[in-house]
């Protein structure tokens, strides 16, 4: 039955459009108020917990446990205006990044090619998941004897964690992307790169990200890992400096190191994210509708 | 007058296209069989408008998913130009009940993606796109993604994009059920034009009966699944007809009303049935 029939004329898909960018106006200014109260409340917590550190610190636990943000806070000063610390960020930034990218790339190459060739994963995938079983780190000893301990070791080992976590997750968006997408690309005559390039890789590129994002950390861990058993430059090496220094404020400042590391990786890996997923941001800003 | 026929007779606007010959197909689910279409034969001229009508589950879908050599019959076999359909028919262009837009890609990016397979150049591309969103109307939206639009304004993408590759035969699958009235028509309009001026062959799902009646050269009717013809209904009208004046045409009002009466028997017994 038509719907002229039944005497009933829906709203123009115009008026539509517009009273949907209306109310996403609105969510916005929502959006934005919330996110200003969160961070002065995240402020204020983060800032009592200092202050209470630094009233605990030689009152009740000695400094040599817990140190206190003011000596943290000098030490870092200190590196920094010697330098030190980005020499040392550096170092552990160019492994991690190197990792991630090596790891990433062939992960990307791999999990797409098995994701279309289901033959070839069914052949490889007991082999596949016993390596995965297998704690990475495990592996640290056998590359410092093939690689040595220079940062090419340090580079080989990331990548190799950060394989197996891009690989299964771009494998498994390579396994869901929308067969009827794929059959009407293939009716309308295009070839294998030509659905992997406008179907397969942008739907299983979520999937990818989310391997990317889980990897960020573990890339660090790898670089730092690989520091912590054989180096004398890094921030592992760093850490394990001051531990033997019994410099408790430097272990703490290491730690700060790593972590200001990790959130500019997070951020870039976010940021890439955004730029490469358009489409995403603008269905996360979407009002769930029925 | 509304003519009944035999199943699988000829008809006059051309030699045959596509032809179904005792087509069966079912489905194996974990914990029983769905018989979709059962025993169908139907042949479609080059040139030819026919529009397949019946309750949703009655396996209209399931034939156009045939003759696009999407889905391999269970039983009998689908022949375009005169060879069995095996793999992609690269023949038709389908447009799926859902639309199945690209949701990475914008409304131009949709339209654009079977001229970019061509091989068109970029300046002969975006001509033809910006052609096509005129076409259906989609001016102002030429960069909002699918998850933006409505429902209709994707139907409208896809069109266009069908369109774009201009394919001998069109499959088209209730392509304007989520279009207000007004837009119906002139879409309507537009698809009758194309049709004749380029002597598309068309296959097109509704279950509209005065869509049904107005666009097409026959009308095949279906029983509820497992679906079989039930009827084929000549239209009466002239191949040049006037949209605009139809609802005042007795032929057109007697022909509706004759295909209500056909199928209503078989909407009762599907009654509450999802498609
Ligand atoms: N890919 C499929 N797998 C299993 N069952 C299907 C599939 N496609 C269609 N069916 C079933 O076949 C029947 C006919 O479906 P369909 O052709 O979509 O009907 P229509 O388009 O006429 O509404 C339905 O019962 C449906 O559930
Ligand atoms: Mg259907």
């Amino acid at each position: 039955m038509s719907n002229a029939d039944i005497g009933y004329v829906p709203a123009s898909d115009e008026m539509v459009a517009q009273d949907r960018k209306r109310r996403m106006d609105k969510a916005r200014r929502a959006r934005i108020r919330e996110r200003i109260k969160l961070n002065v409340i995240r402020v204020l917590m983060v800032g009592g917990f200092f202050a209470l550190w630094e009233i605990v610190s030689g009152r009740l636990i000695a400094p040599f446990f817990i140190s206190a943000p003011s000596a943290i806070f000098r030490r870092l000063g200190g590196w920094i205006w010697s330098g030190d610390i980005f020499y040392h960020m550096g170092i552990t930034a160019t492994e991690a990044c190197a990792g991630l990218l090596l790891g990433s790339i062939f992960g990307i190459v791999v999990g797409t090619i098995l994701g279309r060739r289901p033959f070839l994963a069914k052949l490889l995938d007991p082999i596949i998941t016993t390596f995965y079983s297998l704690p990475k780190v495990a592996l640290a000893p056998l590359f410092i004897l093939w690689i040595g301990i220079g940062i090419d070791m340090k580079i080989t080992f990331t990548a190799t964690i950060v394989f197996f976590l891009v690989f299964l997750n771009t494998y498994t968006g390579v396994r869901n992307v929308s067969r009827e997408l794929i059959s009407i690309l293939y009716l309308m005559g295009a070839n294998e790169m030509q659905v992997l390039r406008r179907v397969v890789l942008p739907s299983a590129i979520t999937w990818v990200f989310a391997g990317l994002r889980i990897s960020v950390p573990y890339s660090l861990i790898g670089a730092i890992v690989g520091e912590l058993m054989a180096s004398n430059k890094g921030l592992g090496a760093l850490l394990v400096r001051a531990q033997g220094e019994f410099d408790t404020a430097g272990v703490f400042a290491a730690l700060v190191a790593i972590m200001a590391l990790a959130v500019v990786f997070n951020t870039a890996v976010r940021v890439l994210e955004r730029r490469l997923m358009p489409w995403k941001s603008l269905e996360q800003g979407h009002e769930s509708a029925v | 007058m509304v003519s009944l026929q035999p199943a699988g007779s000829a008809h006059d606007t051309g030699h045959e296209l596509i032809r179904f010959e005792n087509v069966s197909k079912s489905f194996e689910l974990s914990d029983r069989t769905v018989r979709a279409v059962e025993n169908v034969n139907l042949s479609v001229a080059k040139g030819e408008f026919v529009v397949l009508v019946g309750p949703s589950g009655c396996g209209k879908s399931t034939l156009l998913n045939m003759a696009a050599g999407l889905f391999h019959p269970t039983n009998g076999e689908v022949y375009y130009a005169g060879k069995r359909v095996d793999g992609y028919n690269l023949k038709t262009g389908y447009m799926t009940q859902n639309d199945h837009l690209l949701p990475w890609r914008d409304v131009v990016g949709n339209i654009s993606t079977p001229l970019e397979i061509r091989g068109l150049a970029k300046g002969a591309r975006e001509a033809r796109v910006e052609q096509l969103i005129d076409l259906v109307g989609l001016q102002g939206f030429e960069r909002s993604y699918p998850s933006q639009l409505s429902g209709g304004m994707r139907k409208r993408t896809a069109l266009a994009r069908l369109l774009a590759y201009d394919p001998e035969t069109l499959l088209l699958d209730e392509p304007f059920a989520a279009l207000d009235a007004q837009l119906r028509l002139n879409m309507q309009i537009e698809l009758l034009r194309i049709s004749r001026s380029l002597n598309k062959t068309i296959l097109f799902v509704t279950h509209d009966l005065d869509e049904a009646v107005a666009l097409s050269d026959r009308s095949v009717v279906f029983s509820p699944r497992p679906g079989h013809i039930r009827h084929i209904a000549d239209t009466p009208l002239p191949r040049d007809r006037n949209l605009t004046a139809l609802r005042h045409d007795p032929l057109y009002t007697k022909m509706t009303a004759e295909l209500w009466d056909l199928i209503m028997p078989t909407l009762n017994e599907t009654r509450g049935e999802a498609s």
